[in-house]
């Protein structure tokens, strides 16, 4: 199977007067279509400049990145970013909310807004869409962002720690919920998290990468046993037997960043 | 739910003190509540009679000259007066008039100047230095040279006033666009928008706030503006006014 997104060596730095940051250094790796994989990597490493190269907010200085064998040019409109707070505009309504992204590429009619209904409500939120998003629980407003995501039916999602905004408890269950909707949409999808728990939880692949200038360190992939065709949920994978060892696995490999 | 804040209960129902369900702890926070209410609005009042009553009485009383200080009764004459025979609402309409037309140049302008800055930072970069420095040159020091640029006309009054007011608030504009969440505008990058999306659908929304709060600042300029371009130059207006009271020593004319 043609892989659906492919990473080759990319590179970057930031650039400010007092002088050059490197930030990722030949980074490579691929995603199969319908896979979901996670990021982790110690704090500050560069995971968040990584999704912005992914969608192609910015250029990275070298390498190259495929999504269907095209460059990333041609394909920014197959690519959905969920940034780290559900930016909800305080001055629209749920459902204008939902529909901005149509709104901006002008894809907005009356088949779009039909189905963006349908998706309010298969995600419980349609008794709200005429509600402020500060009327909103923190969980509702993320299921809302993704939503908004999704509206632009992209191939690719790109996840910015969509939950570390949020309070542990809240964080479990949406986790849940928006895991088990992308898995049920067949999305490919990218999360960056600090939280290992999480990646494992819910990831097939997990990419460790090490400090900054951040390289892959490894990818690890992600096996629980009766998990064929990814029946676990988040929840229930926390509980599997599997998960402590792939916890102290990632761990170890984080750990030995500090001892370079 | 009903919750027992003052400010919900104030809401929910116009005389908190008739509901039923109140618990007699609430109940008595209320009342004390409205008990101090009512002290702060009449002790506000009594002070502004209180001097006002001073202020005659020291008039009266020979304490003070009345001539300079005048006094409230003689002020309420000079009112009647001048609102018997309609030039106190021919001077208040032309300054209002005027105010009101040099608040929207000043509004306009500077949202426009200030969208342009925010939308090139070279330019921003560029003029930054020549703002702050317009922006603190006393402007009723110009006058008497708008006067001769521009002639002895209503033209001058509108130009002091938009002066007064225009460079200020382009500044404080320029900093609120520039202090927009750059997440929000990632947000709009991340879905394909442009730098016109960005604008329309965040920065005029989020901004409205300050727009709102910097108007408010402007019409107080813009009537100072005003004013100042009575004194020097005008035939009517409540500057005109002051002046000329002030020429003939009824400072009943200028305390109005």
């Amino acid at each position: 199977m043609e892989p659906k997104l492919e990473v080759c060596g990319i590179s970057y730095s930031y650039h400010s007067l007092e002088g050059e940051t490197p930030a990722l250094t030949n980074i490579s790796f691929t995603a199969e279509t319908g896979e979901f994989l996670a990021v982790v990597g110690p704090s500050g490493c560069g995971k968040s400049t990584l999704l912005s190269l992914l969608c192609g907010l910015a250029e990275p200085e070298s390498g190259s990145i495929l999504i269907d064998d095209r460059p990333l040019s041609e394909a920014k409109d197959t690519i959905g970013y969920m940034l780290q707070k559900d930016h909800l505009f305080e001055w629209r309504s749920i459902l204008s909310n939902v529909s901005l992204g149509l709104e901006i590429q002008k894809r907005l009619n009356a088949d779009s807004r039909s189905q963006l209904l349908q998706m309010l409500k298969t995600y419980g939120l349609d008794q709200f869409q005429d509600k402020r998003p500060s009327q909103l629980s923190g969980g509702m407003r993320q299921r809302a962002a993704l939503i908004r995501t999704l509206a632009l039916k992209p191939d690719l999602l790109l996840l910015d720690e969509p939950f570390s905004a949020l309070d542990y408890q809240t964080r479990l269950s949406v986790c849940d919920d928006i895991s088990s909707i992308i898995r049920k949409t067949h999305k490919t999808a990218i999360l960056v998290t600090h939280d290992l728990s999480e990646a494992i939880s819910v990831a097939d692949r997990i990419i460790v990468l090490s400090a900054r200038p951040a390289t892959v360190k490894t990818i690890i992939p992600v096996v629980f046993s009766g998990d064929e065709r990814c029946a676990l949920s988040p929840m229930e994978r926390r509980n599997a037997p599997e998960f402590s060892y792939y916890f102290n696995l990632i761990w170890k490999e984080l750990k030995g960043n500090d001892e370079v | 739910m009903m919750r027992f804040s003052p400010f919900s209960s104030r809401l929910s129902t116009k005389n908190p003190l008739t509901t039923a369900s109140l618990s007699p702890g609430q109940r008595e926070f209320l009342t004390a509540e409205l008990i101090h209410k009512r002290q702060v609005r009449i002790t506000r009042s009594m002070l502004l009679v209180l001097l006002l009553a001073l202020w005659e009485l020291a008039a009266r009383f020979d304490w003070i000259d009345s001539f300079i200080f005048s006094s409230p009764t003689m002020i309420i004459q000079c009112f009647w007066s001048m609102a018997k025979d309609g030039s106190l609402f021919l001077h208040t309409g032309v300054t209002l008039m005027e105010t009101i037309l040099s608040f929207l140049l000043v509004v306009s302008i500077s949202l426009a100047s200030a969208l342009l800055l925010w939308s090139s930072r070279a330019l921003s970069e560029i003029l930054e230095p020549y703002l702050v420095m317009l922006n603190s040159l006393p402007k009723s020091a110009l006058a008497p040279l708008l006067i001769v640029w521009l002639g002895n006309n209503t033209r001058t009054i509108i130009v002091a006033a938009v002066s007064v007011a225009l460079f200020g608030s382009i500044l404080t504009l320029h900093t609120g666009f520039s202090q927009t969440d750059p997440d929000k505008i990632k947000l709009i990058d991340s879905l394909g928008g442009t730098k016109k999306d960005v604008l329309i659908k965040v920065l005029l929304p989020s901004s409205i706030p300050l727009i709102i709060s910097n108007m408010k600042v402007n019409i107080g300029l813009c009537l100072v503006g005003v004013i100042i371009g009575e004194f020097l130059s005008s035939r009517a207006g409540l500057g005109y006014l002051i002046t000329y009271g002030s020429q003939t020593f009824s400072c009943g004319n200028i305390l109005i």
